[in-house]
């Protein structure tokens, strides 16, 4: 590799390339070698794995089975589909579930939710909060189980950190500040952005320099998910393609950010129409809209 | 806060001098462009250009609420916990309220089902003085196809409210409160946007209605450029004023039948295509709501009215607080009543028959 192609800046190259160091092998034969450093092998991460293994649950049996159990941390989910389908009840309802208490099978974290449209209702988050209380008592009742529900509603709402977004620069700001404020709130469990590309429709002329912002957006994320094992989940708006004599749906931008994801979700109409990891199975709409 | 600037953010004075030479002087100027890119502009060590946009950021970064903290704030400071009432019982117990403030409410249907009827009313109630259950503000009613009737407007006022409109002077003060506009172009009524924003964000204005948002822009949903949609900035102006002064928003749109060959389809649905093909008097049926999914995306809540074998009917179609629920009701002298206030609730295919192009 040449040097010119590192990413270091000009200055710095001027100098390696005027010492006489135009390859990468050149510098790495003059320098100790710390190239295998940060790898593992597959064992280990395996291992890293299965301790690790927390995941969301959807609320939804069939989903959670599909997903292997819910949504994954230290994964980045996207979820998209056409308007009115329960992208964002989903999202409402991961950041609530998010919080079930360890007892009760849950992590027992908190939530951000980064609302780029506006569409986040507190009304509903309320509701959605009673529900989930309801259900974690009615769980007692039913395994005759001794520890008791202190979660009020309330609390839960107040686990959920919202952030209203309303440019794209908020939006690359907020993503760079998220690595801070996940380091000072430990417990952060599930990062939710409520349509990633919203604001990146419009509003840039230059549309490569979109593509790269959105991957290295993309890129940031992955790393958070990794870094603090907190599951990401982009929800994402379904756009039309002019393909093949025919119009087809597609996600917004998907190109840019398709190829860092784990697993990729999209809603259907008629049916809850699931890609995973390019494996699809339907199951009925109707479990995820119901209200929990 | 995008436009916030650099010099002021209290960068360590080296690299905020090397932001300042390569002209980079607003936060979204540094924030449009990649690490690299920006490495290589300011010709700066990668690590340094990540330490001075992670403190831009910090500071560009808008404050994080808790959804309590949220809740508690509009609780207290807005009326009925920030929602318009609809005075129609079932659709106000659906919608948590009534018509919610801050988001775009979109009325959808063919001509005569009473979209228009239902904006008349919305305006009336927003007008009303407080304790009559109004919002006692004023309000914007942007009326592109010349449909707003005053006088309608005025009987209806009389039949549901008799009270208010007989005494002497109210009825005069309650249509005085409504400012009419009827813009002829799309770029008038930008203009005329622009123009009310100042007011609405002084907090005068209670309720903007656009009746007809299709027929500012005729030919959008004709073959269009790819990259960016004709209506974006619009829609982002409309939902970030809908934001801002905490007002709630209804826009009427309308629709037109849907074709066979343009139907919409994910990719892994081609193969199904053909057998919805041969069922093809279920697919003629469908109406499409005009303007797109860029459109359908933006707004909130929507509501689908209909016509159907003599009876009109009201969907909740999208609404992040209820499932889907249809409601039959009548076009009477005060307004829109419903049958019923129990909605019947609709099977999924139905509630989600919007689709375009």
């Amino acid at each position: 590799m040449e040097v010119s192609k590192l990413p270091i800046s000009a200055t710095q190259r001027g100098k390696l390339i005027s010492a006489g160091y135009t390859s990468l092998s050149s510098i790495c034969s003059a320098s100790s070698s710390d190239i295998s450093r940060g790898t593992q092998t597959a064992w280990d991460m395996l291992q890293e794995e299965q301790e690790s293994l927390a995941r969301i649950t959807t609320s939804c049996a069939d989903l959670d089975n599909i997903l292997g159990g819910g949504i994954g941390c230290r994964e980045v989910t996207e979820i998209g589909g056409v308007p009115g389908i329960g992208k964002t009840q989903l999202g409402i309802q991961l950041a609530v579930n998010v919080q079930i208490p360890v007892e009760f099978g849950g992590l027992g974290g908190k939530a951000i939710y980064i609302d780029t449209e506006g569409s986040f209702m507190v009304e509903r988050a309320l509701q959605i909060a009673e529900a989930c209380v309801e259900d974690m008592l009615e769980y007692n009742r039913f395994l005759r189980n001794d520890c008791q529900v202190k979660t009020q509603p309330k609390d839960i709402l107040e686990n959920i950190f919202y952030f209203r977004i309303c440019s794209y620069t908020e939006q690359s700001a907020v993503i760079n500040y998220l690595d801070k404020f996940v380091s000072e709130h430990k417990d952060v469990k599930v990062v939710i952005i409520d349509s990633i590309a919203f604001h990146f429709r419009h509003g840039f002329v230059d549309l490569a320099l979109r593509t790269r912002v959105l991957s290295g957006i993309a890129l940031k994320l992955m790393n958070l998910a990794k870094k603090f094992s907190l599951a990401v989940v982009l929800l994402n708006q379904v756009t039309t393609k002019y393909t093949e004599g025919s119009f087809q749906l597609c996600l917004a931008l998907a190109m840019n950010v398709m190829h860092t994801l784990t697993s990729h979700l999209i809603f259907d109409q008629h049916q809850l129409h699931i890609q995973l990891l390019a494996e699809g199975s339907g199951i009925p709409h109707q479990e995820v809209k119901g209200s929990k | 806060m995008a436009n916030k600037l650099i010099s002021e953010m209290r960068l360590p004075k080296s690299i905020a001098n090397i932001f300042a030479a390569r002209n980079i002087t607003t936060a979204k100027d540094a924030l449009s462009l990649t690490e690299l890119e920006l490495m290589k502009l300011l010709d700066v060590e990668l690590s340094e250009v990540r330490s001075a946009l992670a403190l831009v950021s910090e500071i560009v970064c808008p404050p994080f609420q808790t959804a309590l903290l949220l809740m508690e704030q509009r609780a207290a400071t807005e009326h009925l916990g920030g929602h318009l009432p609809t005075r129609l019982k079932g659709l106000d117990a659906a919608l948590c309220g009534g018509v919610p403030f801050g988001v775009v409410t979109e009325l959808v249907g063919p001509a005569g089902t009473g979209k228009t009827q239902f904006c008349l009313k919305l305006s009336l109630l927003a007008a009303l003085p407080a304790h009559y259950g109004g919002l006692d503000g004023g309000v914007i009613y942007i009326d592109v196809e010349s449909t707003f009737t005053s006088r309608r407007m005025i009987e209806m006022g009389a039949s549901s409210f008799p009270e208010i409109f007989h005494s002497k002077g109210m009825a005069q003060e309650m249509a005085g409160r409504i400012l009419v506009l009827q813009p002829t172009s799309l770029s008038e009524f930008t203009e005329s946007l622009e123009k009310i924003k100042v007011s609405l964000l002084q907090n005068q204005v209670k309720l903007l209605v656009i009746d007809s948002m299709e027929a500012l822009v005729p030919g959008v949903h004709e073959q269009r450029a790819p990259g960016q949609h004709p209506l974006s900035w619009h829609i982002s102006l409309i939902t970030s004023l809908a934001e801002f002064s905490r007002i709630p928003i209804v826009v009427t749109n309308q629709v037109r039948p849907q074709s066979h060959d343009e139907s919409c389809l994910y990719p892994f649905q081609v193969q199904k295509m053909d057998r919805i093909l041969k069922d093809r008097t279920r697919y003629y049926s469908h109406i499409v709501a005009v303007l797109g999914f860029h459109w359908a995306h933006a707004v909130t809540i929507r509501l689908v009215l209909e016509a159907k074998s003599g009876q009109r009917f009201m969907n909740v179609e999208k609404s992040p607080t209820s499932p889907p629920l249809a409601f039959s009701f009548t076009i009477n002298p005060s307004g829109i009543s419903l049958l019923t206030d129990d909605g019947t609730e609709m099977v999924v295919p139905e509630t989600c028959n919007l689709s375009s192009r």
